[in-house]
């Protein structure tokens, strides 16, 4: 099949860092503190290279939004077996503000681009738990979706997705071109080896500006504030049932 | 193990501890916290901080959740190392042309400082493996070298360096076990002590007298497990680093082939000072991972720890302890990377600052796990907190590759 994926990866805080509010309550602490590949997006990435080693897709790009930094997020996909990055460079106000639509958009305008057959992202970022990005660059493409993707596979010119939705496990079947959001059971990413790093360093990455792909990445949204959630307080313990559903009134619960 | 993920999660790069104490051991000027100026990443290049990455995901996941139990079940982490190997780790400065990764002294010393994070008794044993694989690569002629290298660069046979005697420790050049010539084969006698691996790894590096008294009389021959005249001793009872074997390894009328011997006769005592220097290199950086590790279980255990109404990070006194701790594992980097770009470079320099950097920091990186088990108090001592598992390996850490020789080279070469 001569198929190419584009695979969006985004740089995040590293899961395991315990996040700090900025002191003016306007995001987070992101200065010096740990990044690394969203773990949905290594899911994905791992997919991709997956269907290129059955042979099943000819080509992997991975594409990331962002500062200079994002090509570190770039390269550690390369290192696990995508073939070439592009980089859609996106600083300073403007990256503060870049979510989903705006990085939909560019996607969609790289998939027409690049003439991309499948769109492999993480379902979900872990900053901002959006849940959108998959969706919304599907709707732009005007292609099927298969989100919450648990198993993928590819039968002739359709997909069939097994999707783990509230309800259980979805089958659907849909047609390609067609954008796929990687949930947690998919895969399990593979280390990247010493000589796949080495290898990477070669690669190609693509410098982009969102204004060559004819996309607008200003925002029309505006965070207001940021705040820590409130600190736990401890329970109350009651002895009787009666008391339970007197403190619950009290409290203007029932 | 609750320790071991303890663990795992203390060393992640970046971590801050949430807490209203935590503002005082956070530069409130710049905005960093102490995990950002300790910092292992800092001054690699992209392409290093990819392996380190790499090593650090594969510690956290692979290693780190087992190494409770490798140690007190006295487990050869056999499959872990070998999954290690598919990475590249099994042969990192070997040549690529025969199997390993073909990466720098520098590479390797922060692959090594990544991975000790997970299990420090087993990085130390891959560090030796690698050290062996690097011999009979760089010594051994292209026969030998295709013989073994492949299969020790996958991991798929474990080496040993056998250089060590009951009767000559620090005093290595005195060797007794002898290797008599007879037709195509050294018929070997002799006895090697405390070998890390012994009688669980199939390539054994050893090093034994064809010539006469001192190091010109050493050569150097490989000799293979199965080979009649080559049998161990018990498996010795260790304080600690329980997850490799060490035992005695025993020469009776062993015949070795000629074609096993790396390098010409005399060449032996040379070739295991050359291996040495990188494995006080890579033993070094064992103990950065540890000391780095013990350094942010300190500080989180400061952030939580209540005393006098207060928590430990308010206390002026420990604050300063911390900020040396950290001072004295940022300098113990330094002269590991310093020693490692050296040797790399083959600068006349190099044996030296291998040397010193044994010893410099193998001592540094002791007081701060010292340090980090203080701070914890009585909870220090108790095995479910991970910070008492560094001091005993530690002990250990002296002792390997001779600190005591690392002196008299410092010294007399």
């Amino acid at each position: 099949m001569s198929a190419r994926v584009l695979v969006g990866v985004k740089r995040v805080i590293d899961y395991a860092v315990k996040i700090r509010v900025k002191p003016d309550h306007t995001g987070v602490v992101t200065d010096g503190v740990k990044h690394s590949m969203n773990p949905f997006c290594e899911i994905a990435v791992e997919e991709a290279v997956k269907l290129k080693e059955k042979k099943l897709v000819k080509e992997v790009v991975a594409v990331s939004c962002g500062p200079q930094q994002v090509q570190e997020t770039i390269r550690t996909a390369l290192a696990m077996g995508a073939d070439r990055g592009i980089h859609v460079e996106v600083s300073g106000k403007d990256y503060e503000t870049l979510g989903p639509l705006q990085v939909s958009k560019i996607l969609a305008a790289l998939a027409k681009k690049e003439q991309a057959d499948l769109i492999i992202l993480g379902k979900q970022a872990i900053d901002d738990d959006c849940n959108q990005t998959g969706q919304m660059t599907a709707a732009l493409l005007d292609w099927p979706q298969g989100t919450f993707a648990s198993e993928v596979n590819i039968e002739a010119d359709k997909l069939k997705v097994v999707r783990e939705v509230d309800g259980g496990l979805e089958t659907i079947k849909i047609k390609l071109p067609a954008v796929v959001t990687a949930d947690l059971r998919l895969n399990t990413p593979r280390y990247a080896t010493l000589p796949n790093i080495m290898k990477a360093k070669k690669k190609k990455i693509a410098n982009v500006k969102p204004a060559d792909l004819g996309v607008d990445v200003s925002s029309r949204l505006e965070v207001l504030k940021v705040d820590e959630p409130p600190q736990r307080q401890g329970g109350v313990k009651v002895e009787t049932v009666n008391d339970l559903v007197r403190k619950l009134k009290e409290a203007g619960r029932i | 193990m609750a320790a071991a993920r303890v663990l795992a999660r203390g060393v992640r790069l970046g971590s801050y501890s949430i807490g209203r104490s935590r503002s005082l051991i956070f530069n409130t000027v710049q905005g960093r916290g102490i995990a950002a100026c300790i910092d292992p990443s800092i001054g690699l290049t992209d392409e290093q901080k990819e392996f380190q990455k790499v090593a650090f995901d594969f510690a956290a996941n692979e290693m780190a959740p087992h190494m409770a139990e490798w140690d007190l079940k006295e487990i050869f982490p056999v499959e872990a190392m070998r999954k290690a190997a598919q990475l590249g780790f099994g042969g990192i400065y070997v040549n690529p042309d025969v199997g390993g990764s073909g990466l720098s002294r520098l590479d390797t010393s922060i692959i090594f400082e990544a991975l000790s994070t997970g299990c420090v008794s087993t990085t130390a044993y891959i560090s030796i493996h690698n050290m062996c694989a690097w011999m009979i690569d760089t010594f051994g002629n292209n026969e030998q070298r295709e013989k073994f290298c492949p299969d020790l660069c996958v991991m798929q046979k474990f080496a040993s360096y056998c250089l060590t005697e009951p009767g000559s420790g620090s005093d290595a050049a005195s060797l007794l076990t002898s290797a008599k010539l007879q037709g195509d084969h050294y018929i070997l006698n002799g006895s090697k002590a405390f070998i890390s691996g012994g009688g669980d790894t199939d390539v054994y590096v050893v090093m034994c007298r064809t010539g006469g008294k001192g190091p010109k009389g050493i050569s150097c021959l490989v000799v293979e497990k199965g080979t009649p005249g080559l049998s161990f001793g018990k498996k010795e009872k260790k304080v600690g680093w329980n997850s490799q074997p060490t035992r005695a390894v025993i020469f009776e009328d062993c015949a070795v082939p000629v074609t096993n011997r790396l390098g010409a006769e005399g060449e032996g005592f040379n070739i295991a000072m050359k291996g040495l220097n990188g494995g006080r290199i890579n033993i070094a950086s064992c103990s950065l991972g540890a000391a780095h590790a013990s350094v942010l279980l300190a500080r989180d255990h400061m952030c939580v720890r209540k005393q006098f109404g207060e928590t430990l990070s308010n206390s002026q006194f420990l604050q300063f302890k911390l900020a040396e701790m950290a001072t004295k594992l940022v300098a113990s980097r330094l002269l590991v990377r310093q020693a490692a770009v050296a040797l790399q470079e083959g600068r006349p320099e190099a044996v030296s600052l291998c040397s010193m950097a044994k010893l410099f920091v193998t001592d540094e990186c002791f007081s701060i796990c010292n340090q980090a088990l203080q701070i914890h108090g009585g909870y220090g001592y108790l095995k479910d907190y991970a910070v008492q598992v560094f001091i005993y390996l530690f002990i250990y850490l002296f002792i390997y590759l001779f600190i005591y020789l690392s002196f008299v080279f410092f010294f007399r070469y």
